[in-house]
């Protein structure tokens, strides 16, 4: 009869476990019991994530993940980084091996409804080009015809050069490699004629990785555009909410004209718009479900859009990005957060 | 007899744990079926097959058969399956023949030849396979200059680091002739063998098989290449642009990954024939030349036979490992069937379904290389009863 009440029992889990939801909008209960934020960052990539030489997480990306631990714990520290290559970045997210993905991706369609996933606002606006060694004597993406292009695998670039070269009726010789670094040396062996990836990445190689940046060019072709997005994963509104208006108050304080420098003294300001914003008045910060400092907290910790950007690819670093679309929209740009109120 | 109540019968109770264990396994497996679905709906991720039938919309590096981006997710892995059964049959077959002469050269009595393929053995063997690819895939493409200065060993042979470039007959009526012509030379070999062996069984007379065979093998498209004018034409490679054009190509990644398995493998394979050879104990090498054998007909027809017993089995997971190894083209570009699986994974997020079909072909792979070699293993063993 054991056998039997065994049977039973097990059957019962089974059945039982089954019809249980695996979880329930659990990423910000999971996040404030760990005290930490994880996030997917791209594996070294020099402006936007990768270690420096004390093994410290630097880049843009690594900043909007910062920002959000700033917002949720008071503390930017409080944020571990998960290098994952470009396939396995979305497994990582729907698998819940980390709560966001602040890894230079382009928000789209088909990820943000059939991959599962929720983008934040745009924190890099981007596009894709063509990097070529000079002597080669292309002067345009119009003249690759036959030519073999080096491109990562898993990511949007290989699907835009299909696409451009099919549109252009040229000739596509691709060799798709999964790993960044790997891609980068087989274009730098001469491999490939040209490497295709965002120009913000391409300037981080050309900088970065190449012998001699002067004998290698970026065409001048944008061929897409490549609205670079933290992602996370559908089903919770909550979290996903944090993370976006983490991103929105640091666009928010470069309007205002709040750096880490002078939010000290803005906490005197008589601007109600600033006291709204950094918690003297309170009512955003419960709204949202953190500290009415949190604002404060990523302008003080992390800075705004603008430090972030000079900082990390623009004029104070080696990529000498210019600001272009990821001006604030007040200067021409698109960098625009709706209101704090 | 005692009477014994049905639940503490020996054979009801087996019966019952087996049910039970069944049960068990199918409930778990529905569960997890249940249960994946269950989540993936939940964060709305796409389910099901029917991304097979959309545009892939990604270029393939090289392909066995035609395809362009406009082709289906379907046809799109069929590139990479075909890849990798070219990569696999080619890397099979190479590793057995440099196995095979590394087993044997250990075992030379020649100090020099013994000792360098002990060294290659146990060096190879012992570094990971996936560093070795990228050690292949650096040399190659870090060694060979760009196109433009490609070297010229051979006319008509080009090396850059685009790849190796050999003139390629053009193909012509007299090539299908030849083509023929060997299919035939091959089913008049076989046909002569079982009748060689017949004759043997019957009259004692022996009838140079393996002289004739070669002969017909060769002969006949030898003979039908001449008959058709003996076609010199060759497609050359020529430079056009960026790129070398016409002629067959062996890309880097091809060749990167090709040498690395076969090298990697053929360790693991010498160190089977070493041993398949040295289980054969010498008393049968004697016992053959007692009866006035040959040394040839003696490793042909005795010892051979014996080790090929003890070499097949291990052998044959050797083969499926190369297999298997194969996937880890990824790292090194060459579109397998992992790599162009893992694009579309990638691109349409539905990795559950890519990673069964992932699954689902190295297991068919594997089972027919199975089957295949335990049926050779069974048609070599020794016969019950004789």
């Amino acid at each position: 009869m054991r056998a039997f009440v065994l049977a039973t029992a097990a059957a019962a889990i089974a059945l039982g476990a089954a019809t249980t939801p695996a979880q329930a909008g659990a990423t910000l209960d999971a996040v404030k019991a760990r005290g930490e934020v994880v996030c997917g960052v791209n594996t070294s990539l020099y402006g936007f994530s990768y270690p420096d030489d004390k093994g410290v997480w630097r880049g843009l990306d690594v900043d909007t993940c910062r920002a959000v631990a700033a917002a949720l714990f008071g503390n930017a520290q409080k944020a571990r980084f998960v290098p994952l290559s470009a396939q396995a970045r979305f497994t990582a997210l729907q698998s819940g091996e980390i709560d966001m993905l602040p890894r230079n991706t382009t928000w789209t369609l088909t990820r943000d409804t059939a991959n599962g996933l929720n983008f934040a606002p745009t924190t890099y606006y981007d596009g894709q080009g063509f990097l070529v060694a000079k002597k080669l004597g292309v002067k345009s993406a119009k003249e690759l015809s036959g030519a073999t292009v080096c491109v990562q695998t898993g990511t949007t670039t290989e699907l835009n050069l299909a696409d451009y070269f099919r549109a252009n009726k040229l000739d596509l010789k691709p060799v798709t490699i999964e790993k960044y670094e790997e891609v980068t040396a087989a274009y730098l062996a001469g491999r490939c004629d040209a490497l295709t990836s965002d120009i913000s990445q391409l300037a981080s190689i050309r900088a970065n990785d190449t012998p001699n940046p002067a004998d290698h060019v970026i065409l001048p072709e944008v061929i897409s555009k490549e609205p670079l997005a933290p992602a996370v994963r559908h089903g919770d509104d909550q979290w996903y909410d944090i993370v976006v208006w983490s991103i929105f108050a640091t666009m928010q304080g470069e309007e205002f004209g709040l750096t880490s420098a002078n939010v000290d003294q803005a906490l005197n300001s008589s601007d109600p718009n600033i006291k709204r914003f950094l918690g003297v008045t309170p009512g955003l910060g419960a709204a949202l479900g953190v500290d009415e400092k949190w604002a404060y907290n990523i302008i003080k910790q992390v800075g705004n859009y603008g430090e972030i950007f000079d900082r990390n690819v623009g004029k104070d670093s080696k990529l000498q990005m210019a600001r272009g679309l990821n001006a604030e929209w007040t200067k021409g740009g698109l960098m625009y957060s709706p209101p704090f109120r | 007899m005692p009477t014994v109540r049905w639940y503490n019968n020996r054979r009801v109770r087996g019966v019952l744990y087996q049910i039970i264990v069944l049960g068990g396994v199918v409930a778990l497996a529905a569960y997890l079926v249940d249960n994946t679905l269950h989540n993936l709906e939940r964060r709305s991720i796409a389910t099901g097959f029917d991304f097979l039938g959309r545009e892939a919309g990604f270029g393939i590096s090289e392909t066995l058969i035609d395809y362009s981006p406009a082709d289906t997710y379907f046809h799109a892995l069929l590139v990479g399956l075909f890849n990798t059964l070219k990569v696999s049959i080619i890397g099979i077959v190479l590793a057995t023949v440099l196995g095979t002469i590394a087993g044997i050269a250990r075992l030379s009595r020649n100090w020099l030849v013994a000792q360098f393929a002990t060294f290659y053995v146990e060096t190879l063997r012992n570094i990971p396979v996936l560093l070795q690819l990228f050690f292949w895939y650096a040399l190659i493409t870090e060694a060979l200059p760009v196109p433009r200065e490609a070297l010229n060993p051979l006319p008509g042979v080009f090396l850059s680091a685009r790849g190796m470039r050999f003139p390629e007959p053009v193909w012509g009526a007299t090539h299908v002739a030849m083509l023929v012509a060997l299919i035939v030379g091959i089913v008049a070999a076989v046909i002569l063998a079982r009748w060689a062996r017949r004759r043997q069984e019957r009259t004692g007379q022996i009838f140079p098989t393996g002289a004739s065979a070669t002969a017909l093998i060769l002969g006949l498209p030898a003979i039908a290449y001449i008959a058709g004018g003996a076609p010199t034409a060759l497609d050359m490679p020529e430079l056009r642009g960026f790129n070398f054009t016409g002629g067959v190509v062996v890309t880097p990644e091809f060749a990167a990954l090709l040498i690395g398995l076969v090298l990697y493998t053929g360790t693991f394979i010498a160190e089977i024939v070493r041993g398949g050879i040295l289980a054969v104990s010498h008393g049968q090498t004697e016992a053959g030349l007692a009866l006035g054998l040959s040394r040839g007909l003696v490793t042909r027809l005795i010892v051979l036979p014996q080790a090929l017993r003890v070499i097949i089995p291990p052998l044959t997971s050797q083969y499926l490992n190369l297999t298997k190894n194969s996937s880890l083209a990824v790292a090194i570009g060459f579109p397998d069937l992992v790599s162009v699986a893992n694009t579309a994974i990638n691109q349409t997020g539905q990795a559950v379904e890519g990673v069964a079909i992932i699954m689902a072909v190295y297991l068919t792979i594997s089972l027919s290389i199975s089957a295949f070699m335990n049926w050779y293993n069974q048609r070599i063993a020794l016969k019950g009863g004789r």
